[in-house]
């Protein structure tokens, strides 16, 4: 009885998390305009959505600032986080720190204070700033995958390098980041994911004539309801929940080979 | 002057949280020679070697290396390579890349780090294990791409950090003469870091014991065994009998109770001493022949001897080591040859 109980909650909980979506889903496959009645089966507004050029300019833009974003903080953060690890204790802690707080800022904090760094700077708002405020938010995220790694690697590999002649940047990039590549490839793919994923920072930063899928779907219905947001989000939920997938399963066979060094 | 490949000179090592890693350290090091590190952990012997290799700067001291000074030199452009004491290997890299790294690094043409590497890769009886993953491998297998890796530098100055520690005893031994053919096959200096007393024995041209940052003794192998400086010493390598006495005169000690013939000379009159003794010294002799008597208390058999624990009247208790079974319980007799006898000052703590 108590066990068929704690199944029933169970779904409970897996149906209200997933019910809003699952209708999206349903509904993007609707012949019919209309949210309330089934009109059958069809791919049209999958179709339509991509004849609209108004939707495949913003998933260019999406997928631009995605992958420039999360390639360039990748790199600044890879280095960060080599940087941050060879500090002594104190300033480790310290610096580790001051650079989460952005992860946890609310992200219209996040939003408003880069939209007023930038008309304070008189930098005009587009894509520029839209990449700026993408690798700004991404950095911790990498910097946060990165160091577990450094932490299970073998410092000494460090200094083999530099015992077999290669300068310290060489034996960084030719030893240490092959080291820390899964770590380097997660966070990689998460920075891809959020950047994706974002629309309040993305709000506030963009500018005219510069929007991401996330913004197109704000002003489309905001425009009036139309099944073609269903069929962007379901494609947008899809790629997002792959990717995440991917990265969990990334982070946690890397957990699992090795025990992480505490500091 | 020349005779020195690297000298050591008045070397200290403060760390940053005040502990004092080495003390004042004096060490001139030959070439060819095989040198070995000895002392319990945080004796400030693997310290030692990292300032040889760049990886530590001395607080004091200066660090002279064919004649030249190179506290300043950084460790990639020191002429000297590092077998780490977990390997250190590159784990993205397979076993060839692995041993060709620093030949790759250095621009070294292609055919010659093919040969190179092949020719290494023989001396370290792993043929044929080009294209494997060094994961894959086992810990000895391990240890000799470590140790290619080194050597394919062809370097002045080879350093060696317990090598050895993380293999299993026969596979210990195995290498132990392999290492020391290489040394001899090649002639580069070799200097060994280890707390093994045993392999630093079998292994050494020369011994150099060091405790708490301070150097005990520097020697051969044979005398740092027959004639330990110190009690320290003599109760590092090998096993001893330390015993308090007091020097009578000349050739004659006190100690359990005993006036005892020596050959040591040379210290003050009832100038208190240690007096170290080797198990194996000690001969079981018949009661009456006896210069001191005791009873059995233990008896262990070690394989070739067994080592045996004696209480004598006094009190103290003795080790023996003798290929003749005692029995526990039993009274034995026992004497010491006065050349079997080191008298030795002892050391005053502060």
């Amino acid at each position: 009885m108590s066990k068929s109980l704690k199944k029933a909650y169970l779904w409970l909980i897996i149906l209200f998390l997933y019910a809003p979506i699952l209708v999206l889903m349903v509904l993007s496959f609707n012949d019919s305009r209309s949210r309330a009645t089934w009109g059958g089966f069809t791919f049209r507004w999958y179709i339509e959505l991509f004849k609209d050029r108004d939707i495949l300019l913003a998933l260019y833009y999406t997928l631009a600032i995605g992958l420039l974003s999360s390639v360039i903080a990748t790199i600044i953060g890879t280095f960060a986080a080599i940087g941050i690890f060879g500090y002594k204790k104190l300033s480790y802690s310290l610096v580790k720190n001051i650079s989460y707080i952005p992860v946890i800022n609310a992200d219209i904090v996040t939003g408003v204070s880069l939209m007023l760094m930038f008309v304070f700077l008189g930098i005009n708002q587009g894509f520029f700033t839209l990449l700026l405020a993408h690798i700004t938010f991404n950095i911790p995220y990498i910097i946060f995958s990165v160091l577990p790694k450094l932490h299970q690697m073998d410092i000494h590999v460090y200094e083999a390098a530099l015992d077999l002649g290669a300068n310290p940047f060489m034996s960084i990039i030719k030893v240490v980041i092959p080291e820390i590549r899964p770590g380097i490839i997660t966070g990689f793919l998460l920075a891809f994911t959020l950047s994706i994923d974002d629309f309040v920072i993305s709000f506030f930063t963009s500018g005219p004539g510069v929007t991401n899928l996330s913004i197109e779907i704000y002003s489309m219905a905001r425009r009036g309801i139309n099944p073609k947001i269903n069929a962007l989000s379901t494609l947008m939920f899809v790629v997002v929940m792959a990717l995440l997938l991917i990265v969990n399963k990334r982070s946690a066979s890397n957990t699992e080979k090795k025990v992480r060094r505490d500091i | 002057m020349s005779d020195y490949i690297i000298q050591l000179n008045n070397i200290s090592k403060v760390f940053e949280d005040g502990f004092v890693a080495l003390d004042n350290l004096n060490l001139s090091i030959k070439k060819n020679e095989f040198l070995t590190l000895l002392g319990p952990s945080g004796c400030g012997k693997t310290t030692t070697l990292r300032i040889i290799g760049g990886f530590e700067m001395p607080t004091e001291g200066e660090i002279v290396f064919q004649g030249q000074k190179i506290n300043d030199l950084p460790p990639h452009k020191r002429k000297v390579n590092t077998v780490f004491q977990k390997y250190a290997l590159f784990t993205h890299l397979n076993v060839f890349d692995n041993v060709a790294f620093g030949l790759k690094i250095s621009k070294t043409p292609k055919n010659e780090i093919k040969e190179r590497v092949r020719e290494m890769l023989n001396l370290v009886n792993l043929q044929g294990f080009e294209k494997r993953q060094v994961e894959s491998l086992s810990g000895g297998q391990q240890q000799r791409v470590a140790i290619a890796r080194a050597l394919v530098n062809r370097p002045e100055v080879l350093l060696l950090d317990e090598p050895l520690g993380a293999l299993d005893l026969k596979m210990r031994k195995d290498m132990q003469i392999e290492l020391k053919k290489m040394q001899e096959k090649l002639g580069i200096t070799f200097i060994y870091v280890t707390h093994d007393q045993e392999e630093a024995l079998s292994m050494s041209d020369s011994i150099v014991i060091l405790n708490e940052g301070i150097v005990q003794q520097i020697d051969t192998p044979i005398n740092i065994y027959n004639e330990p400086k110190n009690a320290f010493v003599a109760d590092f390598i090998g096993e001893s009998n330390i015993i308090d006495g007091t020097m009578l005169q000349d050739k004659l000690v006190h100690f359990c109770n005993k006036d005892i013939p020596c050959i040591d000379t040379g210290f003050a009159k009832n100038e208190k001493v240690d007096v170290v003794i080797r198990p194996e010294d000690i001969d079981i002799k018949n009661l009456s022949d006896a210069q001191w008597t005791g009873k059995v208390t233990s008896v262990i058999f070690k394989g070739v001897h067994y080592d045996i624990t004696v209480e004598s009247s006094d009190g103290f208790v003795w080790l023996l080591q003798n290929t003749d079974r005692q029995y526990e319980g039993d009274t034995i007799g026992m004497s010491v040859d006065p050349d079997d006898i080191h008298i030795m000052k002892k050391v005053i703590d502060l």
